[in-house]
């Protein structure tokens, strides 16, 4: 029971939080939302091992907390390095 | 030497309580691939104190909680103001001076700053840290340096 | 004892989840992406703490427990380095905070005051 009202919380914010990823405006507040619900969903998926009584979903999760840092620094990385250039000097 | 011993242990440990299950088939195998893996690292250079600094596992067991404590006090204010209704966000840029020694101390700083709801550091630069806050007073608050003499000291300032 | 424990794990786990729903809150409620950071920052602190505490309470002395105290050692080792990535990647891409108080002088760490224009 308890763990239902604290995953229902937990949906609430994902939500609330997916909404902030489709209004943007800027990638960097698609990257923190993208982060957001990284983490929420570490937590839910706890929650889920507890409400259905299989300990085996800490392990997704624990998997989960560390493929979140990987994503977020890879796709930051990415934008990063895909900075508009310079357009290329015409050869002589 | 010390740092791979410690390195082998902490994955090895980690392997046992993830792995639940105690047949000497697999614990060996968890044996054998951490020790591999410290190898492979060891061939990287990671595995250093920069990589993981055991010897300040003495001192952590009075700063965690005091981060802890700093978290939730911080954490609270920071839930205040989002819930009062004319949000009284005062958005600060403010320039720190870090007085840690060495490359770990300074981690722990910008981490610690990091991590307490309310202040973000934004970059770091040699010992100056450039961090967002949510409130002036919170700008303030950090540029008093409370945070900082406590890392300091966690640190240990030994080199 | 035992509802004594009981009592204790609904309250954390009430206040996790206020925490998370507050956070989010916050991020749709802040102005700028720089503020909306710290909105984030007690998700990832206070929500995922508190929760994890409640869980840890229900959990007792087992290896459920160990993996409980892994995940929240984790998920608190790796958001302060997402979160200052995310933010010097922002500040670096010329995104600008709003800000009310500029205390820099103009000077921000990492950059040279000919490219802060």
């Amino acid at each position: 029971m308890m763990f239902a009202v604290a995953m229902i919380a937990v949906l609430v914010s994902l939500a609330l939080a997916l909404s902030r990823a489709l209004l943007g405006p800027t990638m960097f507040d698609r990257v923190l939302a993208g982060n957001v619900i990284g983490t929420l969903s570490v937590v839910a998926l706890a929650l889920i091992g507890f409400v259905t009584g299989r300990p085996d979903f800490l392990d997704i999760a624990i998997l989960y907390t560390l493929l979140n840092l990987v994503g977020t620094i890879a796709v930051l990385r990415y934008f990063k390095l895909s900075q508009p250039v310079a357009p290329p000097v015409p050869k002589k | 030497m010390l740092y791979f011993t410690s390195a082998v242990v902490i994955i090895y440990v980690f392997w046992l309580v993830l792995s639940g299950h105690y047949t000497p088939l697999l614990l060996a195998i968890g044996a054998v691939s951490s020790l591999l893996v410290v190898a492979l690292g060891t061939r990287m250079a990671v595995i250093d104190r920069e990589g993981h600094p055991i010897d300040l596992l003495g001192r952590a067991v009075w700063f965690w909680p005091w981060l802890l404590l700093e978290i939730i006090r911080s954490g609270l204010s920071v839930s205040k103001i989002i819930l009062s209704p004319s949000l009284p966000i005062s958005p600060t840029l403010i320039n720190v001076q870090a007085t840690q020694k060495s490359a770990v101390g300074l981690v722990t700083y910008a981490n610690s700053i990091t991590l307490t709801p309310g202040t973000v550091s934004v970059e770091v630069e040699g010992s100056e840290i450039t961090v967002h806050a949510i409130t002036h007073a919170g700008a303030q608050d950090l540029a008093g340096g409370g945070m900082d003499r406590t890392v300091t000291r966690f640190e240990g300032a030994k080199e | 004892m035992e509802a004594a424990l009981d009592i204790l794990s609904w309250l954390l786990l009430v206040a996790g989840g206020l925490f998370c729903v507050i956070g989010t809150i916050g991020m749709l409620r802040m102005p700028d992406m720089f503020t909306r950071l710290h909105a984030a920052s007690i998700i990832d602190t206070l929500g995922m703490g508190f929760l994890i505490l409640g869980m840890l309470l229900q959990a007792g002395f087992t290896f459920v427990a160990a993996k409980l105290i892994i995940l929240a050692a984790l998920v608190l080792l790796t958001t302060p380095v997402a979160t200052h990535a995310l933010a010097q990647a922002a500040l670096h891409a010329g995104i600008r905070p709003k800000l009310s108080y500029d205390e820099t002088g103009g000077h921000i760490a990492g950059e040279d005051a000919s490219s802060n224009s």
